[in-house]
């Protein structure tokens, strides 16, 4: 199975250890894992804080990026989710309307790829720890993938996942929305890492760049003992250390 | 600006809000305890995303034919010898109020909640007139013995008060010597409001939903206020937003289970009261003239626009419930009547964007919101219209913004440029880089390390480790 990888530009700049977890996972289940070089940003800072004409070019660039993808995996949900507001996008542009349809029609997030077109549950990984997993909010309600990561890392022998409280609340990224309501967003962030430290977790596992780049950055200015790390990771770990 | 509360500014009030320890812990009581109390009569219901849908049609059906339906609904008040009214702005509404009250020549009125009237400051005006206004509401009483202290949420307008704070209020205002038990301030203040309720010349109540098949009005209370306020009065008036309207009685079931589990998460409110013009000869209770007071207010704006969704609003606050934002900041805040993803989304609708234009920025777009609507309004993709309205429409947002966006759209449409700029931030960033983080960034990144670290830019990019491995044999990828 032909599989493009849609990095995401956190993936590509800040999380390539993801990244290159995320190429080997895929192979590991028989993928055959492409890049295509022209894929820059989804767009999604410049679409949801207003700027829709400005995202235009960059979903132009996307489309044509992964136009003869078959699938279209990304690390992470929101990015992926990001696909499918381009429909809405060219409501006034029939012919990249068509486009941003298919492009939305073969992407997925990546549990969501392993769960629903691989079939697996089981990666076989292993990792010991004790870990708890933050369901970032648009991975989970826009996109609609709530169960998937909770049912690959039940099977990650050596792994021991703790319930985190409130997990459906925010962690307060919301893209420019941590930089243009920094007092909240802080508020939020914190809320979420004190109940991360109340589940005693030693690693907080998750599935998209912008929300662990936001909780790790404040796990790590207040110095707290906790991990953070991208569930490809995870699953692509086989017990060593 | 009649619905404006609280400081001009909206960091200032966001800054009180953050601040006050005091409200965001009685917020997060209370949106922990509607929260589970909401997921748990939903579940009771058994498919109640089945539930949604139908209120969905049955708001969008409304709206598609607001103009038949109000127009069915003034005919029927009419035969039963109600006298309607349409308002078109704020200023309309008080005004007829003030007239039917000044015939009669009304000293004191008796109200039961009503958010609409709230947006209109119609106690204000009354106040000026010389009138006594009296909340009934328990919520809305503790805020008007308590100076007028604004409401902070649509449903549970004193919820950012802990029972210490109200117990204090009812001390210092009222004479009051018990406990801050909630049985022992409830029973004070029935003690209160009953002798209120007797001497009333005019009752003014809110309304959930008018059925324009009956001319009638349902109104949803636990307290029974509403109830009293629209039996013992002679004069009874009834303000509603021009949107709080259903077809009929089976519309109204549906809206009324949908309203109340979403709500409060009960299956029932203790009271559900519908009424039907004055009293009749025969009929012992009611009032014996009724005023139908609609008001437009900035609504018909909405009806065919991109924001028409938002006039399907019932007013649960389901979505101010579960909002993280709002858990924060406190509904005053918002600097509006109307707070939290709904607040945000309508305020801005019907008090300008001059004055309202952080609102839609004051969310995560976590959708959180969108999620327990039960009439099913995107939310948080209407902020993102809002937003989008500001940038594209109104032009309001900020040069340095405007700015960082258009490199953005250079940087991101083109391959080349993106490579460049990627290849190069490893660099750029190396004199704000300790231990591995970023920790105090220039720009528009400051935001973001005053507060937390930020990663340090790869020097080999995965796009660099990927070539590298292709070219190595091992990976499979076509690059």
């Amino acid at each position: 199975m032909k599989v493009s990888l849609f990095i995401t530009c956190l993936g590509d700049v800040f999380y390539v250890n993801a990244g290159k977890a995320t190429v080997e996972l895929l192979e590991r289940f028989g993928c055959e894992v492409d890049f295509p070089e022209t894929q820059t940003c989804c767009g999604q800072p410049a679409y949801n804080s207003g700027y829709r004409e400005n995202t235009k070019a960059a979903a132009k660039n996307m489309i044509t990026s992964f136009a003869h993808s078959e699938y279209v995996v990304s690390p992470s949900g929101s990015c992926a989710y990001m696909f499918h507001e381009y429909e809405s996008m060219f409501e006034d542009d029939p012919v990249w309307q068509e486009k941003a349809i298919k492009l939305k029609e073969k992407t997925y997030e990546l549990t969501q790829f392993l769960t629903e077109v691989l079939k697996i549950e089981d990666t076989g990984s292993e990792f010991h720890a004790k870990a708890t997993y933050h369901t970032s909010c648009h991975m989970t309600r826009l996109l609609g993938v709530k169960e998937a990561p909770f049912k690959l890392l039940s099977h990650v022998k050596g792994l021991e996942m703790v319930d985190l409280p409130n997990r459906h609340d925010c962690c307060g990224f919301g893209g420019t929305f941590s930089i243009k309501m920094p007092a909240i967003s802080e508020q939020m962030v914190d809320e979420k890492v004190e109940h991360i430290e109340e589940t005693e977790a030693e690693i907080l596992i998750g599935a998209d760049g912008g929300c662990l780049m936001n909780i790790e950055g404040r796990i790590k200015r207040n110095n707290k003992p906790v991990k953070v790390m991208h569930i490809a990771e995870i699953l692509n770990s086989r017990g060593e250390v | 600006m009649p619905m404006h509360i609280g400081e001009k500014e909206f960091t200032n009030r966001v800054d009180k809000g953050l601040g006050d320890d005091f409200m965001r812990g009685a917020v997060r009581s209370a949106q922990g305890r509607l929260q589970s109390n909401r997921a748990g009569a939903a579940e009771e219901l058994g498919d109640w995303d089945q539930w949604r849908d139908l209120g969905q049609e049955i708001r969008s059906h409304t709206m598609e034919n607001l103009d038949f339906y109000l127009q069915q609904l003034s005919e029927k008040v009419a035969e039963r010898g109600g006298h309607v009214y349409f308002a078109e702005t704020a200023d309309d509404a008080n005004q007829y109020v003030s007239e039917v009250i000044a015939k009669k020549n009304a000293k004191k009125i008796a109200k039961s909640k009503s958010m609409v009237t709230e947006e209109i400051a119609l106690n204000d005006i009354l106040e000026e007139n010389g009138c006594e206004v009296v909340e009934t509401d328990l919520g809305e009483y503790i805020l008007q013995i308590d100076d007028n202290d604004p409401p902070s949420h649509i449903v549970a307008p004193a919820l950012h008060k802990n029972k210490e704070q109200i117990r204090d209020v009812f001390k210092e205002k009222l004479g009051y010597t018990n406990t801050e038990k909630p049985e022992e301030l409830t029973l004070f203040a029935r003690e209160q409001l009953r002798k209120e309720f007797l001497s009333a010349d005019v009752g003014i109540t809110g309304c959930n939903f008018a059925v324009a098949e009956s001319g009638s009005f349902a109104l949803v209370t636990n307290e029974g206020n509403a109830r009293m306020v629209s039996t013992l009065p002679k004069t009874q008036i009834t303000v509603m937003g021009m949107e709080r309207i259903v077809p009929t009685w089976e519309e109204l079931d549906v809206l009324v289970s949908l309203l109340t589990r979403a709500a409060v998460g009960q299956k029932l409110t203790s009271y559900v009261t519908a009424l039907t013009g004055p009293k009749d000869e025969d009929e012992v209770d009611g009032p014996e003239e009724f005023h139908l007071v609609i008001v437009d207010n900035g609504r018909s704006k909405m009806l065919g626009s991109e924001f028409q969704e938002a006039l399907h609003c019932i007013r649960c606050a389901a979505c101010i419930n579960v909002c993280p934002v709002y858990r924060h900041v406190g509904g005053h805040a918002y600097g509006s009547i109307y707070p939290g993803p709904i607040g945000a989304v309508i305020t801005p609708l019907l008090g300008g964007y001059d004055d309202y234009k952080e609102l839609p920025y004051a969310s995560s777009l976590c959708g959180a919101c969108t999620e327990v609507c039960p009439v099913k309004i995107p939310l948080h993709e209407q902020l993102i219209t809002h937003r989008r309205n500001i940038v594209e429409e109104e032009k309001k947002s900020g040069l340095a913004e405007r700015l960082v966006m258009q490199g953005f759209s250079r940087v991101t449409r083109s391959s080349k440029l993106f490579n460049v700029a990627t290849k190069m931030a490893p660099f750029l960033v190396t004199p704000f880089v300790e231990d591995g983080s970023i920790v105090k960034g220039p720009g528009p990144i400051k935001p973001w390390t005053n507060i937390r670290d930020l990663p340090v830019p790869q020097k080999e990019r995965f796009r660099d480790w990927f070539k590298t491995r292709e070219k190595g044999g091992t990976g499979h990828g076509q690059g």
